[in-house]
């Protein structure tokens, strides 16, 4: 490892923006869905939202323009370049854990927690206090009916799923091919397959609130619609806001890239913003096995 | 190494005023800002503790009514943990990796800045609940649904935003220590000849990045169940609230690890220093520490011993419990295998190590008495539990952190501290760290409960001792205060060395004491 | 543990509240009265006296280190710093050690798991703050609070032997007999612990747990809840009154005639029901709403000028008999009768300067009851 001079950035006033920025986001978010659950949002949580907003904005704005500036200068020397491919796959691994967790969760309910209630397994005796409620999965009538009317029916995976599937699975290979024409140094291919990227990804939001929209009103599956509805909109909702940043980070290189930000052996934004997509797109494996077909 | 290379161009000190803190990038800067933040937390989760002990001195009630109790006892937990041991540690990596691996600062330095400064924004959104209309979080640090959740006070909301934000911290900083050890190693710096300090926080940083997020989703999964209608905690819904307790706990016991590793490392390099001797068996230290790690994931559940569990599940979580102390005796065997015919002295940082290894090992083995799950039955929710995880954490990663501002002060600003007053600190609260934590095996073994306001007449006695015990560790604490406050910014004291002790192993006392604002500028040479 | 005693010689001079005689001082765990606790007591033994003997070697090589290998004594440093062979003897002999305590602590394990063949089922609930019990085999059902009065805790007079430890209507099982334990809670998670029967088990909101003990002694034993359970933890305590078989018989026979009594609805004059709802308030009620009616809000509400304590009586007797789902307002329509819950609105209605003058009779409670 020979390490020529490091950079060692000038202090910043970035960091502490950003962490006031942060702050500002998550009280807002707490305010709101503390007063909207015992009444009315106030005015001045709806002011601090959009102070909050706006700092955000600020600050990613004005962060990532610098680091986008330092790094056309050439500032960044291999080191620092590792540093930054190293922490984005940490940061994604992190990712990962999160995720686990929601799916330990729905694992945890249907392999214990929902036959216990039933009365199968080791505290099958459970089912003394929830007479005539039987096991099943998905999980339609709960064993509180009136408290978590459960849903009519469970959401065929082989209509939207599958599309939303194959589309992600696509827009994989679509990504990978503009990284190819952009080491190619192609730039207009580079955009064509980043362009069709997104249309691919953006095609899967819309069909996704599509597919929730179907979901709340004609089969009643609902957040309240007990443990099958709660790990569903969990797991799909975090991934959906997973894949909606994802495809904020490659509109943001779509345009990076129509300015030539990006070097053939050089494009770290580029390839963070792929490695996320392709992760994103895992999960979604995971989910189409876990949440619709089994 | 030599101190030419510490004259690179980019000479510049750091800035005056306030701004220098709310802007740098220095990782000295910022951990000495994580270390003032943990002293802060400690004297707040400290007060708290003194509020437990004084309702506790007698049975009545006579201070604080019930539910104020369990909010003091719930942030004293929460505050402790988050706010005063795991920033001191990030303070004392962020001082000491860059120094040790000898790099001129940590791999990412704002994102760095930023870390640290979101920290002071969820401790103050924390501790605003404690003014909140019904009151701060009352339901244990581990905050079990549904008491967390259907029957939680409305600030529980800003605790679940808090937690978010420690975790955003703390995945960061992790990420940054990971970072800095892979990538900014001097020439020659192999893993395998890394510190151990270096080695643990590493480890520990790999534990961070697993398991705050999964504290996040618990979190997350509460705030949806108390706001939004999901039924994860709740039966009715074909939820489980021991669901929580799982999610909890997967998180929660590697967590006590990444209370406790950096500990290990510390304590190596003391022991090794002040007994003139290498370390006994590193190579086993490393594997010992990363067994340690890989077990801690496959525990979790002998914090649920008596929840209701199949058989099969409690007894392999008591075999896979029982097995840590294999790895983590291997440790304490080193440590005084290095004492072994060594050349001892003992300034304050080897009593605190010394100190460490004694009392973590009463702590490791009350542990291990409750890891048989039979016996836990009798154990669990008691006292009992509560002198040992406080043998574990406070004459254990406690004292490893002052053992460790004491061994690296001077290296820090430049002079000694008062051996004198370090030595009454030392005693003071050896004495009442055993005065405070022993006799709670006893009132746990004869039956009491924790988390109780007030008791029954038979554990009175004993009650009495401890909160004498806890007055007298706590104010020995404002010795150490003044100790460190007179050494840095009272600018007393006689003016150190490189070395600073006697032949110490590691790149930073190669260089000058105190450090240098920019170390490492051209990487040193290792061999 | 006796050696740890030492270090509390010091302090033990300091203490001045010494209430009960030293020799009462419980240091250890107890033996308990069931074969299983007697199981679980000598295994807790034999690995404390194991840790104590690895503690003694450990610390004993660190002394000697200590003392004889002190640079002031002029002891030179030697320089080894590895062997593997000693790496793997003091890997191996802990994991032996491990092995010898696994064992034991296995078959105690699976004893306490074996549910089966029970002559008495008895259902436990965790309530905040109370305890119910149900005989799934007899028709016997009720609560049992805590009866230790609120000046004693508040230090206003003396406290009794059993302080926090007394109950109201103790858990009566017949000694011999297999009982089994259904436990589950109503609202939060509890924990029913008896240290002498040694069972602990949290209590789920939504699930039963089961736990077993034969009481080989009569006597009265008693525990405590031990899960976090809210603001009333400490005081829900578990008394159990381990009795011969006929004895036991004779009791089953007198609480079937009791609860028949109970649910008789009698005619009391204003004095008598505000006399005995300020009872009925006091063990039920208060640990929320307060003696002085006033709450914890905004999580327990006052109920002093509270809007459905001043206004219609039929809303205020329901919201007692049916509680308020999802909140920690229980339906106390099982746990008291319709006398008590007559009496207690009563009180309510009149105390704390709510003066509105309402009598509210056992008759009105029951035609709303039976609705
Ligand atoms: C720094 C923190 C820390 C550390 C290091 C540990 C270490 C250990 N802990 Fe501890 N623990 C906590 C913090 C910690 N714990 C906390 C905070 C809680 C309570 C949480 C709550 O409920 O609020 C808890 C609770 C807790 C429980 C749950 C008790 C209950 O609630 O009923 C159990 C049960 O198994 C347990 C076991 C262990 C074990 C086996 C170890 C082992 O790692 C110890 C290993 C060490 C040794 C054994 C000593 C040295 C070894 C030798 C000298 C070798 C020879 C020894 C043998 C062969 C026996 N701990
Ligand atoms: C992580 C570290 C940590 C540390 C360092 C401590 C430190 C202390 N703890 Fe802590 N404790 C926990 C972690 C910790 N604790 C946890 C996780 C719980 C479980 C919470 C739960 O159940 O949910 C707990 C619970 C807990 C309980 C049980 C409460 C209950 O069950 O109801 C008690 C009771 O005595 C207690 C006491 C103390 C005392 C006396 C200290 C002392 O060491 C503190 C000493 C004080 C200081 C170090 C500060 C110095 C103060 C000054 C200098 C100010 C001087 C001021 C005056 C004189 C007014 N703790
Ligand atoms: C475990 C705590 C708890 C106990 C014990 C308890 N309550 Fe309540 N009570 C509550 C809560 C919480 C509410 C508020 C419910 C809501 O959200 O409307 C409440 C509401 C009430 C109200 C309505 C007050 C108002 O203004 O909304 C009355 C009347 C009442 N309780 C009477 C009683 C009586 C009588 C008892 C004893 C027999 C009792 N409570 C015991 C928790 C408790
Ligand atoms: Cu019920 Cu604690
Ligand atoms: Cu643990």
């Amino acid at each position: 490892m020979n390490t020529p001079r490091y950079y060692v950035p000038a202090r910043s006033h970035w960091p502490i923006i950003g962490a006031g920025a942060v702050f500002l986001t998550i009280l807002s978010l707490a305010r709101s869905i503390q007063e909207s659950s015992s009444g009315e949002v106030s005015g001045l949580t709806l002011a601090l939202t959009v102070v909050a907003g706006c700092a955000m904005l600020f600050m990613l704005f004005g962060w990532f323009g610098e680091v986008i500036k330092e790094g056309l200068q050439g500032y960044n020397s291999d080191q620092l370049k590792k540093s930054f491919r190293f922490s984005m796959g940490w940061f994604i691994f992190s990712e990962v854990m999160f995720f686990a967790g929601f799916f330990g969760a729905l694992f945890y309910a249907r392999m214990f927690a929902v036959p216990w209630l039933g009365g199968e397994g080791d505290k099958g005796v459970s089912n003394m206090l929830w007479e005539g409620f039987s096991a099943q999965w998905p999980l339609l009538t709960t064993p509180d009916m009136e408290k978590f009317p459960g849903a009519t029916s469970v959401i065929n995976a082989w209509k939207l799923p599958l599309i939303n599937t194959a589309l992600l699975v696509t827009s994989s290979f679509t990504l990978t091919f503009s990284h190819h024409a952009l080491r190619a140094k192609d730039k207009q291919k580079t955009l064509l397959w980043l362009g069709l990227t997104l249309l691919l990804g953006f095609t899967f939001l819309v069909i996704q609130v599509y597919e929730y929209g179907h979901a709340m009103n004609d089969l009643g599956l609902t957040l309240n619609a007990g443990i099958y509805g709660s790990t569903f909109f969990m797991l799909t909702g975090f991934h959906g806001a997973h894949v909606t940043l994802g495809a904020i980070m490659l509109t943001v290189m779509f345009f990076r890239v129509k300015k030539d930000h990006f070097k053939p052996d050089d494009h770290f934004g580029f390839e963070a913003s792929a490695w996320y997509w392709h992760f994103v797109d895992v999960v979604w494996l995971m989910l189409f096995v876990f949440v619709y077909v089994i | 190494m030599s101190e030419a290379t510490l004259h690179a161009e980019h000479h510049h000190g750091p800035d005056k005023g306030i701004l220098r803190w709310l802007y740098t990038t220095n990782h000295k800067d910022i951990g000495t800002m994580y270390l003032i933040l943990a002293l802060s937390s400690l004297l707040i989760g400290g007060i708290m503790a003194f509020v437990i002990r004084a309702e506790l001195f007698e049975p009545g009630l006579q201070l604080v009514d019930p539910n104020f109790f369990n909010q003091m006892t719930t942030m004293h937990g929460l505050i402790m943990v988050f706010g005063a041991i795991m920033p001191a540690f990030v303070g004392l990596a962020n001082w000491l990796v860059p120094m040790m691996i000898g790099a001129p600062d940590m791999a990412l330095p704002r994102i760095n800045n930023w870390s640290f400064w979101l920290l002071p924004f969820a401790f103050g959104m924390l501790l605003s609940t404690l003014f909140m209309e019904g009151g701060a979080p009352n339901f244990g640090w581990t905050f079990y649904a549904p008491l967390s959740t259907t029957y939680a006070p409305p600030s529980v909301t800003f605790f679940i935003f808090s937690v978010h934000i420690m975790g955003i911290s703390s995945i960061m900083g992790a990420v940054n220590v990971i970072v800095t050890i892979f990538n900014m190693r001097a020439p020659g710096m192999t893993f395998m000849k890394m510190p151990l300090f270096v080695w643990t926080w590493l480890i520990t940083a790999f534990l961070l990045i697993a398991v705050m997020p999964v504290l996040a989703g618990a979190v997350t999964m509460m705030l949806m169940d108390i706001h939004f209608g999901t039924s994860f905690f709740d039966a009715g819904g074909g939820g489980d609230p021991v669901l929580f307790q799982h999610v909890f706990w997967f998180f929660g016991h590697p967590e006590v690890y990444i209370m406790i590793l950096p500990a290990f490392g510390i304590v190596s390099h003391i022991i090794a220093t002040f007994s003139r001797k290498p370390l006994f068996g590193y190579t086993s230290m490393v594997l010992a520490t990363a067994s340690i790690a890989f077990l801690s994931f496959i525990v979790w559940v002998h914090h649920m011993f008596t929840v209701g569990l199949p058989l099969a599940a409690e007894l392999f979580f008591m075999y896979s419990t029982m097995l840590i102390a294999v790895p983590t005796g291997v440790k304490v065997f080193n440590w005084v295998t290095t004492m072994f015919k060594g050349s001892l002295t003992f300034e304050t940082p080897m009593l605190f190590s010394i100190a460490f290894v004694v009392l973590f090992t009463i702590g490791g083995l009350s542990g291990l008495m409750l890891a048989i799950a039979p016996v836990d039955f009798q154990y669990h929710d008691t006292y009992f539990v509560v002198a040992h995880f406080h043998y574990v954490l406070v004459p254990g990663a406690l004292f490893s952190i002052l053992a460790a501002v004491y061994y690296w002060l001077p290296k820090w600003c430049g002079r000694m501290y008062s051996e004198t007053l370090g030595k009454w600190h030392f005693w003071l609260s050896f004495i009442g760290v055993n005065l405070t934590f022993f006799p709670m095996h006893f009132i746990g073994l004869a039956g009491m409960p924790r988390r109780i306001p007030d008791y029954a007449l038979q554990f009175a006695d004993f009650n009495a001792i401890v909160s004498v015990g806890a007055f007298i560790f706590g104010t020995s604490q404002l010795i150490f205060i003044y100790n460190v406050w007179r050494t840095t910014l009272g600018g007393v004291g006689e003016k150190a060395t490189p070395e600073v002790w006697d032949n110490p192993t590691g790149l930073e006392w190669t260089i000058p004491s105190p450090a240098p604002y920019h170390t490492f500028q051209e990487p040193p040479k290792v061999d | 543990m006796r050696l740890g005693m030492l270090s509390v010689v010091p302090a033990f001079l300091l203490s001045t509240t010494s209430q009960s005689a030293l020799a009462e001082w419980g240091l250890n765990i107890t033996e308990g009265v069931t074969s299983l606790s007697q199981e679980i007591y000598s295994l807790h033994m034999i690995i404390f006296y194991i840790c104590v003997a690895i503690a003694v070697v450990v610390f004993g090589v660190m002394l000697y280190s200590i003392i004889y290998h002190r640079k002031s004594r002029g002891a030179e440093a030697s320089n080894f710093h590895e062997s593997t062979t000693v790496e793997i003897i003091w890997t191996i002999i802990p994991l032996l050690i491990l092995v010898v305590m696994a064992v034991p602590a296995t078959s105690t394990l699976i004893d306490m798991y074996d549910n089966s063949d029970s002559d008495i089922d008895i259902q436990v609930t965790g309530y905040q703050w109370k305890w119910r019990y149900t005989y799934l085999n007899e028709e016997i059902d009720f609560f049992s609070n805590l009866s230790t009065p609120q000046d004693q805790i508040n230090n206003e007079s003396d406290k009794g032997e059993h302080y926090l430890l007394e109950v109201d209507k103790p858990l009566v099982i017949p000694i011999n007999k297999k009982v089994r334990f259904l436990l589950t809670a109503n609202d939060v998670i509890h924990s029913w612990w008896v240290p002498d029967l040694a069972v602990k088990k949290d209590t789920i909101p939504g699930f039963i747990n089961e736990s077993w003990a034969r009481v080989e002694k009569p006597g009265i034993y008693r525990g405590q809840c031990t899960e976090l359970c809210g603001a009333g933890h400490g005081y829900m305590p578990i008394v159990v009154k381990a009795v011969s078989e006929s004895e036991y018989e004779e009791w089953v026979v007198a609480q079937k005639a009791e609860s028949l009594a109970s649910q008789e609805v009698k005619e009391m004059s204003y004095d008598e029901l505000y006399a005995l709802g300020e009872k009925v308030y006091a063990t039920n009620c208060l640990a929320c709403h307060q003696a002085t009616g006033l709450g914890i809000p905004p999580v327990f509400p006052a109920l002093k000028d509270s809007p459905i304590v001043k206004g219609s009586i039929d809303d205020h007797i329901d919201m007692v008999l049916n509680g308020k789902p999802g909140t920690a307002m229980a339906a106390y329509a099982d746990q008291l009768t319709v006398t008590e819950v007559a009496a207690v609105v009563t009180y309510e209605r009149n105390a704390w300067e709510n003066n509105t003058g309402d009598t509210v009779t056992p008759a009105q409670v029951d035609a709303l009851k039976n609705k």
